[in-house]
């Protein structure tokens, strides 16, 4: 009984490997449905909270409080077990997408103002005075200016939502991890769950490495526009 | 009778402090009115209230060519007519010089890409930058990049050209060849309000010269007049403390 047969058992890997590339995609797909979902939904709640009329400004600065507030386990769990008690019964995937979209769209709204606060005033006023409406000015002048500037933190959000769909294993969904916790358990050895925690690692380094290197850019040559 | 540009008694204040004291202004169609006066003056305040960049107290009124300057969905097309070129130029960083003139033409005016096109190559050779056209603001010196800030105002074909303090910003060797961009489009007859601090091109080119201090009109008239043998003390006072300087 060593370490390699316990943690880096290959028959088992070799067993547990086509059940963790199924999970891997379904985490993937859900990482990806719920980034792009709250993309939409935190750009809609920064253009309410920063442009909205004063009542929608209200309710979205408490939505994103709310919603940075709340763990996201406590939330998913309230929408998959609770909600039912209402009629309202979600699959699996439909509540972790919700859970991590709500969630995520609360940080990036957070990031979508932070961008565009940072945008000068004479952006604002040089589109102004060509009669340039609201909307025009945001989709062709600064919005273009602000994506620039919340891509890393964007893309740091966007790792976080990929992490947490680990979370939704514990609603039954058949994600990498939950994969992982049935194939150890079927072959009575932990090598799955190292394998899934490698995989993890190996889908998101690339990315942490991507943002390393797009903030130390912007860091060195933010003056040199 | 009132003037292309007509304001009615115009306040405007931020909190206790009152920039504009009632102004009553009228500009005619084709006039050049420069508006000179110490800083804090309320000058600058008073061209960004024509385009309501600076919204204003009530009771006051601002016309342009009739149509009064209230907020609402008019407001955008009131300010179509309107050109503005601002101290800090405000150029889009991330537009070529080509696609900032041409980009109000073809959200506002609907102009084609073809269209907004020749109208910024025209502009642009007109003020002297047409081998630019593919760079970016970043690439071109200050006085280059104001006079493209002039051809993108241009490319709406305004009825009023407004300057505030257009070459403030410019290192002094970059002053002169936007002041004569701009003396070459008071020739051709469009309607301008400029403040600013160079006497030499108020003397040369205004129609009138408007002397503001503490959020009043002091003293107007032609630019021999107010600048030469001004009537009023603090124009005086104004003028010996620029000129001498």
């Amino acid at each position: 009984m060593d370490v390699f047969d316990t943690f880096l058992n290959l028959d088992v890997m070799a067993r547990a490997w086509p059940l963790l590339l199924q999970g891997l995609w379904v985490t993937l797909q859900l990482g990806a449905a719920s980034i792009v979902a709250g993309l939409v939904l935190g750009l809609a709640l920064a253009m309410g909270r920063l442009y909205g009329p004063a009542p929608v400004r209200a309710l979205a600065r408490v939505y994103i409080d709310v919603f940075r507030s709340i763990p996201l386990l406590v939330l998913l769990i309230v929408i998959y077990y609770a909600l039912p008690f209402v009629g309202l019964s979600l699959s699996p995937f439909a509540s972790a997408m919700s859970a991590l979209t709500m969630v995520s769209g609360a940080y990036s709204a957070e990031i979508f103002r932070a961008g565009i606060e940072a945008i000068p005033k004479g952006q604002f006023e040089a589109s102004a005075a060509l009669g340039l409406t609201h909307r025009q000015t945001m989709s062709d002048v600064i919005l273009p200016q602000a994506i620039k500037i919340v891509i890393p933190p964007l893309t740091n959000n966007s790792i976080n939502v990929v992490k947490d769909t680990a979370l939704a294993s514990v609603v039954a969904m058949p994600d990498l991890l939950k994969q992982a916790t049935q194939a150890q358990a079927l072959a009575a050895n932990p090598t799955p769950l190292i394998g899934a925690a490698l995989i993890y690692v190996a889908v998101l380094w690339p990315l942490v490495a991507l943002v390393s290197r797009m903030e130390r850019r912007m860091g060195g040559g933010a003056g040199a526009r | 009778m009132s003037g292309f540009v007509s304001i009615r008694a115009l306040r405007k204040s931020y909190g206790a402090f009152e920039a504009l004291r009632g102004i009553d202004l009228d500009v005619a169609k084709g006039e050049v009115v420069c508006v000179i006066g110490p800083s804090g003056s309320g000058k600058s305040t008073l061209i960004r209230c024509i385009n309501r960049l600076e919204p204003f107290d009530a009771g006051g009124e601002i016309r342009v060519d009739g149509t009064p300057v209230v907020p609402g969905r008019a407001l955008a097309k009131v300010r179509a007519e309107v050109g503005m070129v601002f101290q800090s130029f405000n150029l889009f960083p991330h537009l070529t010089v080509r696609r900032n003139v041409m980009l109000a033409p073809r959200r506002v005016r609907g102009a084609s890409a073809a269209e907004a096109g020749a109208l910024a190559d025209r502009l642009l050779a007109r003020v002297g930058i047409a081998e630019q056209a593919a760079k970016y603001p970043g690439q071109l010196s200050g006085g280059q990049q104001q006079r493209v800030a002039i051809a993108r105002a241009l490319a709406m074909e305004p009825q009023v050209m407004l300057f505030d303090e257009p070459t403030s910003a410019l290192d002094p060797e970059m002053v002169g060849e936007v002041l004569d961009v701009m003396r070459d489009l008071a020739r051709t007859g469009v309607t301008m309000i400029v403040v600013t601090h160079e006497m030499g091109f108020a003397r040369q080119v205004a129609d009138r010269v408007i002397f503001m201090d503490g959020g009043r009109v002091v003293e107007q008239g032609p630019p021999e007049a107010v600048l030469g043998a001004p009537e009023h003390p603090r124009t005086r006072d104004f003028l010996g403390a620029v000129l001498n300087h």
